[in-house]
Protein backbone atom coordinates (compact mmCIF):
# COMPACT_ATOMS: atom_id res chain seq x y z
CA UNK A 1 0.00 0.00 0.00
CA UNK A 2 1.23 3.49 -0.79
CA UNK A 3 1.91 5.56 2.19
CA UNK A 4 0.86 9.10 2.67
CA UNK A 5 3.91 11.10 3.44
CA UNK A 6 3.52 12.68 6.80
CA UNK A 7 6.13 15.37 7.39
CA UNK A 8 8.76 13.71 9.50
CA UNK A 9 10.05 16.69 11.34
CA UNK A 10 12.32 15.39 14.00
CA UNK A 11 11.22 17.08 17.14
CA UNK A 12 12.69 16.99 20.53
CA UNK A 13 11.00 17.81 23.70
CA UNK A 14 12.19 17.95 27.21
CA UNK A 15 9.77 17.93 30.10
CA UNK A 16 11.58 18.66 33.26
CA UNK A 17 9.51 19.10 36.40
CA UNK A 18 12.40 21.00 37.94
CA UNK A 19 12.76 23.50 35.08
CA UNK A 20 9.40 23.90 33.42
CA UNK A 21 10.11 26.94 31.20
CA UNK A 22 6.49 27.89 31.56
CA UNK A 23 6.60 31.20 29.70
CA UNK A 24 8.38 29.80 26.65
CA UNK A 25 6.06 26.81 26.53
CA UNK A 26 2.95 29.00 26.84
CA UNK A 27 4.19 31.25 24.03
CA UNK A 28 4.99 28.23 21.89
CA UNK A 29 1.50 26.88 22.59
CA UNK A 30 -0.07 30.16 21.44
CA UNK A 31 2.11 30.35 18.35
CA UNK A 32 1.55 26.75 17.26
CA UNK A 33 -2.13 26.88 18.09
CA UNK A 34 -2.76 30.03 16.05
CA UNK A 35 -0.73 28.63 13.16
CA UNK A 36 -3.14 25.68 13.04
CA UNK A 37 -6.30 27.76 12.70
CA UNK A 38 -7.48 25.43 9.93
CA UNK A 39 -8.01 22.66 12.46
CA UNK A 40 -9.82 25.05 14.81
CA UNK A 41 -12.03 26.22 11.94
CA UNK A 42 -12.90 22.66 10.93
CA UNK A 43 -13.78 21.77 14.53
CA UNK A 44 -15.85 24.96 14.94
CA UNK A 45 -17.78 24.17 11.76
CA UNK A 46 -18.47 20.66 13.09
CA UNK A 47 -19.61 22.11 16.43
CA UNK A 48 -22.18 24.27 14.70
CA UNK A 49 -23.34 21.48 12.45
CA UNK A 50 -23.78 19.13 15.40
CA UNK A 51 -25.51 21.73 17.54
CA UNK A 52 -28.16 22.37 14.88
CA UNK A 53 -28.30 18.88 13.44
CA UNK A 54 -31.59 18.23 11.72
CA UNK A 55 -32.80 21.77 12.30
CA UNK A 56 -34.14 23.54 9.21
CA UNK A 57 -33.13 27.06 10.19
CA UNK A 58 -29.97 26.10 12.06
CA UNK A 59 -28.08 29.09 13.45
CA UNK A 60 -30.72 31.36 11.91
CA UNK A 61 -32.94 30.46 14.87
CA UNK A 62 -30.84 32.91 16.84
CA UNK A 63 -31.52 35.57 14.21
CA UNK A 64 -35.21 34.83 14.27
CA UNK A 65 -35.52 34.88 18.06
CA UNK A 66 -33.57 38.15 18.19
CA UNK A 67 -35.84 39.59 15.49
CA UNK A 68 -38.94 38.68 17.52
CA UNK A 69 -37.40 40.17 20.66
CA UNK A 70 -36.42 43.37 18.84
CA UNK A 71 -39.95 43.80 17.50
CA UNK A 72 -41.68 43.01 20.81
CA UNK A 73 -39.41 44.92 23.16
CA UNK A 74 -38.99 47.71 20.62
CA UNK A 75 -42.66 48.60 20.55
CA UNK A 76 -43.14 48.34 24.32
CA UNK A 77 -39.98 50.08 25.50
CA UNK A 78 -40.10 52.88 22.95
CA UNK A 79 -43.44 53.73 24.57
CA UNK A 80 -42.05 53.29 28.10
CA UNK A 81 -38.99 55.43 27.43
CA UNK A 82 -40.99 57.86 25.24
CA UNK A 83 -38.52 57.43 22.36
CA UNK A 84 -39.52 57.49 18.69
CA UNK A 85 -39.62 53.91 17.40
CA UNK A 86 -37.46 54.76 14.38
CA UNK A 87 -34.74 55.99 16.70
CA UNK A 88 -35.02 53.27 19.33
CA UNK A 89 -35.31 50.23 17.07
CA UNK A 90 -31.85 50.42 15.43
CA UNK A 91 -30.30 51.01 18.86
CA UNK A 92 -32.13 48.02 20.31
CA UNK A 93 -31.30 45.72 17.39
CA UNK A 94 -27.57 46.38 17.63
CA UNK A 95 -27.71 46.26 21.44
CA UNK A 96 -29.43 42.92 21.61
CA UNK A 97 -27.22 41.33 18.99
CA UNK A 98 -24.01 42.49 20.62
CA UNK A 99 -25.32 41.54 24.06
CA UNK A 100 -26.43 38.08 22.92
CA UNK A 101 -23.03 37.51 21.37
CA UNK A 102 -21.15 38.65 24.48
CA UNK A 103 -23.39 36.64 26.77
CA UNK A 104 -23.09 33.47 24.71
CA UNK A 105 -19.35 33.90 24.41
CA UNK A 106 -18.90 34.26 28.16
CA UNK A 107 -21.14 31.30 28.98
CA UNK A 108 -19.58 29.14 26.26
CA UNK A 109 -16.11 30.15 27.49
CA UNK A 110 -16.71 28.02 30.58
CA UNK A 111 -16.70 24.94 28.37
CA UNK A 112 -13.85 25.87 26.04
CA UNK A 113 -11.65 23.10 27.45
CA UNK A 114 -14.23 20.82 29.05
CA UNK A 115 -16.04 20.33 25.75
CA UNK A 116 -12.76 19.29 24.12
CA UNK A 117 -11.99 16.79 26.87
CA UNK A 118 -11.98 13.77 24.58
CA UNK A 119 -9.34 15.35 22.37
CA UNK A 120 -7.24 16.83 25.15
CA UNK A 121 -6.82 13.45 26.83
CA UNK A 122 -5.97 11.62 23.62
CA UNK A 123 -3.84 13.92 21.55
CA UNK A 124 -0.99 16.27 22.30
CA UNK A 125 -2.27 19.50 20.76
CA UNK A 126 -1.64 23.14 21.66
CA UNK A 127 -4.40 24.19 24.09
CA UNK A 128 -4.76 27.39 22.09
CA UNK A 129 -6.56 25.36 19.41
CA UNK A 130 -9.45 24.64 21.78
CA UNK A 131 -9.80 28.31 22.72
CA UNK A 132 -9.63 29.30 19.06
CA UNK A 133 -12.28 26.70 18.23
CA UNK A 134 -14.67 28.25 20.73
CA UNK A 135 -14.02 31.80 19.48
CA UNK A 136 -14.58 30.76 15.87
CA UNK A 137 -17.81 28.87 16.56
CA UNK A 138 -19.26 31.86 18.39
CA UNK A 139 -18.09 34.24 15.67
CA UNK A 140 -19.77 32.11 13.00
CA UNK A 141 -23.04 31.97 14.95
CA UNK A 142 -22.96 35.72 15.58
CA UNK A 143 -22.34 36.40 11.88
CA UNK A 144 -25.67 34.76 11.05
CA UNK A 145 -27.47 37.62 12.77
CA UNK A 146 -25.85 40.41 10.77
CA UNK A 147 -28.63 40.49 8.14
CA UNK A 148 -31.06 41.47 10.90
CA UNK A 149 -29.17 44.71 11.49
CA UNK A 150 -29.25 45.52 7.79
CA UNK A 151 -33.00 44.90 7.67
CA UNK A 152 -33.70 47.07 10.72
CA UNK A 153 -31.50 49.87 9.38
CA UNK A 154 -33.31 49.76 6.03
CA UNK A 155 -36.75 49.84 7.66
CA UNK A 156 -35.83 52.74 9.91
CA UNK A 157 -33.92 54.58 7.22
CA UNK A 158 -30.66 54.69 9.16
CA UNK A 159 -27.50 55.15 7.14
CA UNK A 160 -24.37 54.78 9.25
CA UNK A 161 -21.74 57.37 8.34
CA UNK A 162 -18.12 56.63 7.47
CA UNK A 163 -17.40 56.52 11.22
CA UNK A 164 -19.21 53.17 11.32
CA UNK A 165 -15.97 51.58 10.13
CA UNK A 166 -14.76 51.99 13.71
CA UNK A 167 -17.23 49.29 14.70
CA UNK A 168 -14.77 46.86 13.12
CA UNK A 169 -12.16 47.96 15.64
CA UNK A 170 -14.76 47.34 18.34
CA UNK A 171 -15.36 43.86 16.95
CA UNK A 172 -11.62 43.19 16.97
CA UNK A 173 -11.51 44.13 20.66
CA UNK A 174 -14.45 41.81 21.27
CA UNK A 175 -12.64 38.92 19.57
CA UNK A 176 -9.48 39.52 21.61
CA UNK A 177 -11.51 39.57 24.81
CA UNK A 178 -13.39 36.44 23.79
CA UNK A 179 -10.11 34.61 23.29
CA UNK A 180 -8.72 35.77 26.64
CA UNK A 181 -11.94 34.89 28.47
CA UNK A 182 -12.01 31.50 26.76
CA UNK A 183 -8.53 30.69 28.05
CA UNK A 184 -9.20 32.07 31.52
CA UNK A 185 -12.74 30.83 32.21
CA UNK A 186 -12.00 27.62 30.31
CA UNK A 187 -9.22 26.77 32.75
CA UNK A 188 -11.03 27.94 35.89
CA UNK A 189 -14.23 26.10 34.99
CA UNK A 190 -12.33 22.91 34.16
CA UNK A 191 -10.89 23.00 37.67
CA UNK A 192 -13.92 24.29 39.60
CA UNK A 193 -17.12 23.02 38.04
CA UNK A 194 -19.36 25.40 40.02
CA UNK A 195 -18.02 28.50 38.33
CA UNK A 196 -20.16 27.88 35.28
CA UNK A 197 -23.36 28.34 37.31
CA UNK A 198 -22.02 31.51 38.88
CA UNK A 199 -21.10 32.91 35.48
CA UNK A 200 -24.58 32.21 34.11
CA UNK A 201 -26.11 34.09 37.03
CA UNK A 202 -23.71 37.01 36.76
CA UNK A 203 -24.52 37.36 33.06
CA UNK A 204 -28.24 37.55 33.88
CA UNK A 205 -27.56 40.33 36.35
CA UNK A 206 -25.30 42.12 33.89
CA UNK A 207 -28.09 42.15 31.31
CA UNK A 208 -30.15 44.38 33.55
CA UNK A 209 -27.40 46.65 34.88
CA UNK A 210 -25.89 47.25 31.44
CA UNK A 211 -27.50 49.64 28.98
CA UNK A 212 -28.83 46.99 26.61
CA UNK A 213 -32.52 47.86 26.58
CA UNK A 214 -32.17 51.31 28.10
CA UNK A 215 -30.04 54.18 26.91
CA UNK A 216 -27.14 55.44 29.03
CA UNK A 217 -28.65 58.98 28.91
CA UNK A 218 -31.43 57.81 31.22
CA UNK A 219 -28.88 57.72 34.05
CA UNK A 220 -28.35 61.49 33.64
CA UNK A 221 -25.40 62.69 35.75
CA UNK A 222 -24.71 59.14 36.93
CA UNK A 223 -23.76 57.92 33.49
CA UNK A 224 -20.12 58.89 34.12
CA UNK A 225 -19.87 55.69 36.16
CA UNK A 226 -20.96 53.45 33.31
CA UNK A 227 -17.50 52.86 31.78
CA UNK A 228 -16.70 50.95 34.96
CA UNK A 229 -18.85 48.19 33.49
CA UNK A 230 -16.61 46.30 31.03
CA UNK A 231 -19.60 44.92 29.17
CA UNK A 232 -20.90 48.42 28.52
CA UNK A 233 -17.55 49.71 27.25
CA UNK A 234 -17.00 46.78 24.93
CA UNK A 235 -20.58 46.85 23.68
CA UNK A 236 -20.41 50.59 23.05
CA UNK A 237 -17.29 50.31 20.85
CA UNK A 238 -19.45 48.35 18.39
CA UNK A 239 -22.82 49.98 18.99
CA UNK A 240 -21.61 53.59 19.17
CA UNK A 241 -20.07 53.76 15.69
CA UNK A 242 -23.11 52.04 14.16
CA UNK A 243 -26.05 53.91 15.67
CA UNK A 244 -24.76 56.89 17.64
CA UNK A 245 -22.13 58.41 15.35
CA UNK A 246 -19.21 57.06 17.33
CA UNK A 247 -18.24 56.18 20.88
CA UNK A 248 -16.58 58.66 23.20
CA UNK A 249 -12.86 58.66 23.90
CA UNK A 250 -13.41 57.49 27.47
CA UNK A 251 -15.26 54.44 26.13
CA UNK A 252 -12.41 53.53 23.80
CA UNK A 253 -9.82 54.02 26.52
CA UNK A 254 -11.73 51.91 29.03
CA UNK A 255 -12.40 49.20 26.43
CA UNK A 256 -8.69 49.10 25.62
CA UNK A 257 -7.78 48.96 29.30
CA UNK A 258 -10.21 46.08 29.89
CA UNK A 259 -8.82 44.21 26.88
CA UNK A 260 -5.24 44.59 28.06
CA UNK A 261 -6.28 43.51 31.55
CA UNK A 262 -8.18 40.47 30.29
CA UNK A 263 -5.30 39.39 28.06
CA UNK A 264 -2.73 39.87 30.81
CA UNK A 265 -4.70 37.91 33.40
CA UNK A 266 -5.51 35.15 30.93
CA UNK A 267 -1.89 34.87 29.84
CA UNK A 268 -0.65 34.80 33.42
CA UNK A 269 -3.04 31.97 34.28
CA UNK A 270 -2.19 30.18 31.06
CA UNK A 271 1.52 30.33 31.83
CA UNK A 272 0.99 29.07 35.36
CA UNK A 273 -1.62 26.35 34.82
CA UNK A 274 -1.32 25.27 31.19
CA UNK A 275 0.38 22.02 32.11
CA UNK A 276 -2.46 21.15 34.52
CA UNK A 277 -5.33 21.43 32.03
CA UNK A 278 -4.99 17.83 30.87
CA UNK A 279 -5.47 16.68 34.47
CA UNK A 280 -8.46 18.95 35.07
CA UNK A 281 -10.74 18.20 32.15
CA UNK B 1 18.46 10.10 16.56
CA UNK B 2 15.17 8.93 18.09
CA UNK B 3 15.41 8.42 21.80
CA UNK B 4 13.26 8.28 24.91
CA UNK B 5 14.85 9.04 28.22
CA UNK B 6 13.07 9.21 31.56
CA UNK B 7 14.67 10.09 34.86
CA UNK B 8 12.58 9.82 38.01
CA UNK B 9 9.43 10.44 35.97
CA UNK B 10 6.32 10.84 38.14
CA UNK B 11 2.68 11.56 37.28
CA UNK B 12 0.00 12.27 39.84
CA UNK B 13 -3.70 12.62 39.14
CA UNK B 14 -5.51 14.96 41.46
CA UNK B 15 -8.93 13.67 42.52
CA UNK B 16 -11.14 16.73 42.51
CA UNK B 17 -14.67 15.69 41.89
CA UNK B 18 -15.16 13.04 44.51
CA UNK B 19 -15.56 13.33 48.26
CA UNK B 20 -11.97 14.03 49.13
CA UNK B 21 -12.86 14.58 52.76
CA UNK B 22 -14.21 11.10 53.35
CA UNK B 23 -11.38 9.70 51.32
CA UNK B 24 -8.81 11.27 53.60
CA UNK B 25 -10.00 9.12 56.48
CA UNK B 26 -9.20 5.98 54.56
CA UNK B 27 -6.04 7.33 53.07
CA UNK B 28 -3.51 5.09 54.70
CA UNK B 29 -5.16 1.89 53.57
CA UNK B 30 -4.35 2.44 49.91
CA UNK B 31 -0.73 3.21 49.28
CA UNK B 32 -1.13 4.90 45.90
CA UNK B 33 -3.42 7.59 47.25
CA UNK B 34 -1.75 10.31 49.20
CA UNK B 35 -2.17 13.92 50.20
CA UNK B 36 0.15 16.35 48.47
CA UNK B 37 1.61 19.57 49.89
CA UNK B 38 -1.47 21.63 49.00
CA UNK B 39 -3.76 19.08 50.72
CA UNK B 40 -5.17 17.55 47.58
CA UNK B 41 -5.79 13.86 47.29
CA UNK B 42 -3.72 12.54 44.43
CA UNK B 43 -3.29 9.16 42.82
CA UNK B 44 0.32 8.37 42.10
CA UNK B 45 -0.13 6.99 38.59
CA UNK B 46 3.56 6.76 37.80
CA UNK B 47 6.20 6.79 40.46
CA UNK B 48 9.84 7.53 39.86
CA UNK B 49 10.34 5.81 36.52
CA UNK B 50 13.79 5.79 34.99
CA UNK B 51 14.59 4.13 31.70
CA UNK B 52 16.20 4.80 28.39
CA UNK B 53 14.91 3.51 25.06
CA UNK B 54 17.33 3.55 22.16
CA UNK B 55 16.65 3.30 18.41
CA UNK B 56 15.78 -0.21 17.28
CA UNK B 57 14.19 -1.20 20.58
CA UNK B 58 10.68 -2.68 20.65
CA UNK B 59 9.42 -2.26 24.16
CA UNK B 60 6.39 -3.96 25.68
CA UNK B 61 4.75 -2.42 28.72
CA UNK B 62 3.21 -5.23 30.73
CA UNK B 63 1.39 -5.30 34.03
CA UNK B 64 -2.11 -5.67 35.42
CA UNK B 65 -4.94 -3.20 34.89
CA UNK B 66 -4.20 0.13 36.49
CA UNK B 67 -0.45 -0.46 36.58
CA UNK B 68 0.10 2.76 34.63
CA UNK B 69 0.70 1.45 31.13
CA UNK B 70 -1.64 3.77 29.26
CA UNK B 71 -0.72 6.71 31.46
CA UNK B 72 2.91 6.13 30.56
CA UNK B 73 2.03 6.02 26.85
CA UNK B 74 0.13 9.30 27.18
CA UNK B 75 2.97 10.89 29.07
CA UNK B 76 5.45 9.82 26.40
CA UNK B 77 3.08 11.29 23.79
CA UNK B 78 3.20 14.63 25.58
CA UNK B 79 -0.39 14.70 26.83
CA UNK B 80 0.38 14.65 30.53
CA UNK B 81 3.18 16.73 31.93
CA UNK B 82 5.33 15.10 34.58
CA UNK B 83 4.92 16.48 38.09
CA UNK B 84 8.32 15.14 38.98
CA UNK B 85 11.43 14.07 37.14
CA UNK B 86 12.50 14.65 33.60
CA UNK B 87 11.49 13.26 30.22
CA UNK B 88 13.33 13.72 26.96
CA UNK B 89 11.75 12.51 23.74
CA UNK B 90 13.48 12.94 20.43
CA UNK B 91 11.83 12.07 17.14
CA UNK B 92 8.43 12.30 15.50
CA UNK B 93 5.75 10.52 17.50
CA UNK B 94 2.80 8.51 16.29
CA UNK B 95 0.16 7.45 18.78
CA UNK B 96 -2.36 4.62 18.48
CA UNK B 97 -3.91 4.92 21.91
CA UNK B 98 -7.64 5.44 21.54
CA UNK B 99 -9.33 4.27 18.35
CA UNK B 100 -12.07 6.86 18.53
CA UNK B 101 -9.83 9.82 19.38
CA UNK B 102 -11.13 12.95 17.72
CA UNK B 103 -13.87 11.11 15.83
CA UNK B 104 -17.06 12.99 15.15
CA UNK B 105 -20.03 10.64 15.08
CA UNK B 106 -22.16 12.93 12.93
CA UNK B 107 -19.53 13.46 10.27
CA UNK B 108 -19.01 11.01 7.43
CA UNK B 109 -16.11 8.59 7.28
CA UNK B 110 -14.34 10.73 4.72
CA UNK B 111 -14.78 13.88 6.80
CA UNK B 112 -13.37 12.06 9.82
CA UNK B 113 -10.28 10.99 7.92
CA UNK B 114 -9.74 14.57 6.77
CA UNK B 115 -10.19 15.75 10.35
CA UNK B 116 -7.62 13.22 11.43
CA UNK B 117 -5.23 14.70 8.90
CA UNK B 118 -5.81 18.17 10.31
CA UNK B 119 -5.13 16.84 13.80
CA UNK B 120 -1.82 15.54 12.50
CA UNK B 121 -1.05 18.97 11.09
CA UNK B 122 -1.41 18.16 7.39
CA UNK B 123 -2.37 20.64 4.69
CA UNK B 124 -5.73 20.46 2.91
CA UNK B 125 -4.23 18.77 -0.15
CA UNK B 126 -2.49 16.19 2.01
CA UNK B 127 -5.79 15.57 3.82
CA UNK B 128 -7.47 14.77 0.52
CA UNK B 129 -4.69 12.34 -0.27
CA UNK B 130 -5.08 10.81 3.18
CA UNK B 131 -8.83 10.39 2.70
CA UNK B 132 -8.18 8.67 -0.59
CA UNK B 133 -5.65 6.23 0.89
CA UNK B 134 -7.50 5.48 4.10
CA UNK B 135 -10.75 5.09 2.22
CA UNK B 136 -9.23 2.46 -0.01
CA UNK B 137 -7.52 0.66 2.84
CA UNK B 138 -10.56 0.54 5.09
CA UNK B 139 -12.59 -1.07 2.30
CA UNK B 140 -15.66 0.88 3.39
CA UNK B 141 -16.63 1.70 -0.18
CA UNK B 142 -19.81 3.71 -0.45
CA UNK B 143 -20.16 3.88 3.34
CA UNK B 144 -17.26 6.32 3.37
CA UNK B 145 -19.75 9.10 2.62
CA UNK B 146 -22.26 8.12 5.29
CA UNK B 147 -22.18 9.48 8.87
CA UNK B 148 -20.09 7.36 11.25
CA UNK B 149 -23.10 7.15 13.60
CA UNK B 150 -24.65 4.59 11.26
CA UNK B 151 -21.58 2.34 11.15
CA UNK B 152 -21.46 -1.09 12.70
CA UNK B 153 -18.81 -1.65 15.38
CA UNK B 154 -16.60 -3.46 12.88
CA UNK B 155 -16.87 -0.67 10.37
CA UNK B 156 -15.83 2.02 12.82
CA UNK B 157 -12.87 -0.11 13.84
CA UNK B 158 -11.81 -0.28 10.20
CA UNK B 159 -12.21 3.42 9.74
CA UNK B 160 -10.27 4.42 12.84
CA UNK B 161 -7.57 1.88 12.14
CA UNK B 162 -7.17 3.05 8.56
CA UNK B 163 -7.05 6.73 9.40
CA UNK B 164 -4.88 6.34 12.48
CA UNK B 165 -2.20 4.16 10.92
CA UNK B 166 -1.52 6.32 7.90
CA UNK B 167 1.68 7.78 9.22
CA UNK B 168 5.29 6.86 9.47
CA UNK B 169 6.58 8.07 12.80
CA UNK B 170 9.98 7.40 14.28
CA UNK B 171 8.48 6.60 17.63
CA UNK B 172 5.29 4.55 17.68
CA UNK B 173 3.24 4.48 20.88
CA UNK B 174 0.55 1.84 20.74
CA UNK B 175 -2.11 0.44 23.03
CA UNK B 176 -3.06 -3.18 22.52
CA UNK B 177 -6.49 -2.21 21.29
CA UNK B 178 -5.01 -1.88 17.83
CA UNK B 179 -4.20 -5.54 17.75
CA UNK B 180 -7.80 -6.59 18.30
CA UNK B 181 -10.28 -6.56 15.48
CA UNK B 182 -12.37 -8.86 13.35
CA UNK B 183 -10.35 -11.68 11.80
CA UNK B 184 -11.09 -10.77 8.21
CA UNK B 185 -9.75 -7.27 8.58
CA UNK B 186 -6.92 -8.29 10.92
CA UNK B 187 -5.01 -10.07 8.17
CA UNK B 188 -4.63 -6.82 6.27
CA UNK B 189 -4.35 -4.77 9.44
CA UNK B 190 -1.49 -6.87 10.71
CA UNK B 191 0.44 -6.38 7.50
CA UNK B 192 -0.03 -2.64 7.84
CA UNK B 193 0.97 -2.70 11.51
CA UNK B 194 4.07 -4.72 10.70
CA UNK B 195 5.03 -2.08 8.13
CA UNK B 196 4.43 0.67 10.63
CA UNK B 197 6.42 -1.05 13.37
CA UNK B 198 9.30 -1.85 11.05
CA UNK B 199 9.35 1.72 9.78
CA UNK B 200 9.53 3.13 13.28
CA UNK B 201 12.80 3.30 15.14
CA UNK B 202 11.17 2.82 18.51
CA UNK B 203 8.00 0.94 19.44
CA UNK B 204 6.36 1.18 22.83
CA UNK B 205 3.42 -1.16 23.16
CA UNK B 206 1.10 -1.58 26.14
CA UNK B 207 -0.44 -5.03 26.20
CA UNK B 208 -1.83 -7.91 28.24
CA UNK B 209 -1.17 -10.51 25.61
CA UNK B 210 2.07 -12.40 26.09
CA UNK B 211 1.84 -13.76 22.55
CA UNK B 212 1.89 -10.21 21.25
CA UNK B 213 4.87 -9.38 23.44
CA UNK B 214 6.85 -12.37 22.16
CA UNK B 215 5.93 -11.67 18.58
CA UNK B 216 6.64 -7.96 18.40
CA UNK B 217 8.97 -6.95 21.18
CA UNK B 218 12.61 -7.22 22.14
CA UNK B 219 12.36 -5.74 25.59
CA UNK B 220 9.70 -5.68 28.29
CA UNK B 221 9.06 -3.28 31.12
CA UNK B 222 6.84 -4.66 33.85
CA UNK B 223 4.87 -1.97 35.67
CA UNK B 224 3.06 -2.56 38.94
CA UNK B 225 1.46 0.13 41.06
CA UNK B 226 3.02 2.82 38.89
CA UNK B 227 6.57 1.56 39.40
CA UNK B 228 8.96 -0.40 37.23
CA UNK B 229 9.36 -3.82 38.80
CA UNK B 230 11.27 -5.48 36.00
CA UNK B 231 12.98 -4.27 32.86
CA UNK B 232 14.94 -6.40 30.44
CA UNK B 233 14.80 -8.90 27.57
CA UNK B 234 11.31 -10.25 26.94
CA UNK B 235 11.86 -13.81 28.18
CA UNK B 236 13.53 -12.71 31.41
CA UNK B 237 10.72 -10.34 32.33
CA UNK B 238 7.91 -12.70 31.33
CA UNK B 239 9.42 -15.51 33.38
CA UNK B 240 9.12 -13.43 36.51
CA UNK B 241 5.54 -12.35 35.85
CA UNK B 242 2.94 -13.68 38.27
CA UNK B 243 1.04 -16.32 36.36
CA UNK B 244 4.22 -17.74 34.89
CA UNK B 245 4.82 -17.60 31.17
CA UNK B 246 1.38 -16.27 30.29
Amino acid sequence: MDQVIIPETTRRYVRDAGDQQRVQRALADLGQGLARWRLARALAALDIRNRYRGSVLGPFWMTLSTAVMVAGIGVLYSALFRLPLREYLPYLAVSLLVWNTISQIVIDACGSFISSEAIIRQMPLPFTIHALRYVLRNAIIAAHSLPLIVVVFLICGVTPGPGAVLALAGLALLVLNAFAIGLFLGMICARFRDIQQIVTNVMQLLFFVSPVLWKPELLRENQVWLPLNPVYSLMETVRGPLVESGASTIIWISALVYTVLACTIAFAFFVRFRSRIAFWV
Amino acid sequence: MPLIEAEGLSIEFPLYHIGARSLKKRLFAASRLREDESHRIVVAALRDLSFRIRPGERVALVGSNGAGKTTLLRTLAGIYEPVGGRLVVEGSIGTLIDPGAGMDMDATGRENIRLRGLFLGLSEAECDQLAEEAGRFSGLGEFLDVPVRTYSAGMSVRLSFASATLMNPQILLMDEWFLAGDADFMARAEERLAQLVEGADILVLATHSMDVVRKWCTRAIHLAGGRVVADGPVEDVLAELPGGTG
